[in-house]
């Protein structure tokens, strides 16, 4: 069962081949027998799961389910979670455990799912590699067979290497520079980054608040939008959501390729791309062609400065964001306080790992008397810029597509040792973010025995289009079925 | 770009982390090399740029001055490091 999808468990749940009560338990097993080596939960819910499953029997048996009534899953450990630790990764909030929901976390709990718990994240949601997290590095299922110990991506780590290695069908995840597309990628999964506004944020806790989205991981592009089915939405509680209808987003999978309009972004198929990475994305463009898709080249001309942007924007906005934890409300403070400074400073200092604190102090400089101006209004312009490339691109294309990642999956430790490396990572995912579009990351082949992921960019709310042009592809390929060893 | 000694002190001061003597020189490094990186902005000309702070422009929604919530004192107390009688505790402020 655990190598079935969400829509095939579903449809088991449905015919009575299998109770909720059993599913559960059998995911809880994998994760019990096989997570140890892998680390991509933080916590694992298996009371409240079974008792979850139980009363999702129940409805079932009372002719009153939904497609993901018992359906087991996993939240990303940045949703917030009734009376379930939220640690963010972080020391911080080793201890916190919500007095509420996320919007997210009570449309799945609404929709019957059952949360087996919560995913390893990097800390924060600042990382490429899964390696900030206070609680441990979350090594990549790829890679193992063969002795190596390499990252699964981040920030949402976790939940790619969790769907990866098969202990849960989907779980939630985010995404601020490329978190849930990276990840995906480096693990072999399907990945969806929803339009900015499209998810709501409330109970999503902040890094960088205008790039922030929450979004979708599982195997297939289906589930994924079984997934934005139930997350997508208007909520009053935030302010930058965005009140729009919702589309079933499954209605249009099946729809037919033919004269989708292509466009491959130049300045993406540079030289920090590796030719066999290249190989594979071009292959997969090909598929496409097949299935009656037009393919020409773009340009995004003022994509190369997204990374400066993103560094001074997402710094800025987290500064502000992450001034909340100072020992007094909730999280972590520091023993024995000598005075109200002592109890601010050193809680801060203990309860935040390197690379938050490096990024706080970043934020901090940026909007500082004498620097806002250099900085951050100018870093939002040029956000404005790489804006407009994308807002010309699609007046010509329908999709964007590129590679997600210039590489695959690192060894860990491989770029610990200087951020700015790391920020690399994210040369092809960061401009998307600043432009608020959506974005895909489906499995395109391998480099070495390592996951490759074909990044799909759509325009404002053209997620359907998204999933339908990743389904097709899907049902062409079987990149996206393969299993490390 | 570089940054120096006294600008990562300030900054520390005004983010209120503590930083110890040891750290300071690994944080010359990693955010110099940080600003280099950012640096490239200057190159871009943004002449009659408006600054986009939202990607859809969208403001702020209003909505009508009325009480939504109910009041959960107690639920947001139980997680604080240090409460009395209804209170958040912290260091004494006034001697």
């Amino acid at each position: 069962m655990h190598n079935k999808s969400v829509a095939e468990l579903s449809r088991e749940l449905e015919s009575g081949k299998i109770s909720s009560v059993e599913l559960t338990r059998e995911f809880l097993d994998r994760i019990k027998a096989e997570d140890r080596q892998y680390n991509s939960f933080i916590t694992v819910t298996e009371d409240q799961a079974l008792a979850d499953a139980k009363t999702a029997d129940e409805q079932r048996a009372a002719g009153k389910a939904s497609v993901w009534t018992g359906v087991p899953f996993a939240h990303k450990d940045i949703f917030c979670t009734n009376g379930i630790a939220t640690t963010c990764g972080s020391k911080m909030l080793a201890n916190f455990v919500p007095p509420y929901d996320a919007t997210v976390t009570a449309n799945f709990r609404a929709a019957g799912a059952v949360c087996l718990g919560k995913t390893n994240m990097d800390e924060f949601a600042m990382g490429s590699s899964n390696e900030s997290s206070f609680f441990g590095a979350v090594t990549n299922p790829w890679g193992l067979g063969n002795g190596e110990k390499r990252v699964p991506g981040g920030s949402s780590g976790g939940s790619a290497a969790a769907i990866a290695a098969r202990l849960v069908p989907a779980a939630t995840a985010t995404d601020t520079g490329g978190s849930i597309r990276q990840p995906a990628a480096l693990c072999g999964v399907t990945g969806l980054k929803p339009t900015y506004g499209r998810v709501s944020r409330y109970g999503m806790i902040a890094f960088a608040s205008s790039l922030d989205q929450g979004g979708t991981m599982a195997r297939t592009a289906e589930d994924n939008a079984l997934m934005l089915n139930v997350m997508a939405g208007f909520d009053p509680k935030d302010s930058t959501c965005v009140d729009r209808a919702v589309p079933d987003y499954t209605a249009t999978l099946d729809e037919p390729l033919k004269g989708l309009r292509i466009g491959l972004p130049k300045e993406y198929f540079s030289d920090q791309l590796s030719p066999a990475m290249e190989q594979q994305i071009r292959n997969a463009v090909k598929e496409y062609e097949k299935l009656g898709a037009t393919v020409k080249e773009v340009s995004l001309p003022n994509a190369k400065l997204a990374i400066a942007a993103y560094y001074v924007i997402a710094p800025a906005e987290a500064s502000a964001n992450l001034s909340r934890f100072d020992g007094v409300r909730y999280g972590y403070r520091c023993d024995n306080p000598k005075d109200l400074n002592d109890l601010y400073t050193r809680t801060r200092a203990e309860g935040f790992g390197g690379e938050v604190k490096r990024r706080i102090l970043v934020g901090t400089y940026a909007l500082s008397a004498g620097y806002f101006d250099a900085y951050y209004l100018k870093a939002q312009k040029v956000r404005r810029l790489i804006q407009q490339d994308f807002v010309n691109a699609f007046k010509e294309v329908d999709v964007l597509m590129s590679p997600v990642t210039p590489s695959p999956a690192f060894v860990q430790g491989e770029k610990t040792s200087d951020p700015v490396t790391m920020y690399l990572e994210d040369v092809f995912t960061i401009a998307v973010n600043l432009a608020g579009v959506p974005a895909m990351s489906v499995p395109a082949g391998f480099v070495d025995g390592l996951p490759v992921g074909l990044q799909i960019i759509g325009n404002y709310f053209e997620e359907a289009r998204l999933l339908n042009a990743a389904h097709q592809y899907q049902q062409v390929t079987d990149w996206h079925q393969k299993l490390p060893q | 770009m570089t940054i120096s000694r006294e600008d990562i002190e300030k900054v520390a001061v005004l983010a209120r982390i503590r930083l110890d003597e040891e750290q300071i020189p690994a944080l010359e490094n990693d955010l110099g090399n940080i600003l280099s990186l950012v640096d490239q902005l200057s190159a871009a000309d943004t002449d009659n740029v408006e600054p986009l702070a939202h990607p859809l422009d969208a403001v702020q929604r209003l909505r009508a001055d009325k009480v939504t919530e109910t009041n959960q004192r107690e639920a947001f107390q139980a997680i604080a490091p240090a409460t009395e009688s209804g209170l958040y505790l912290v260091p004494r402020v006034i001697e």
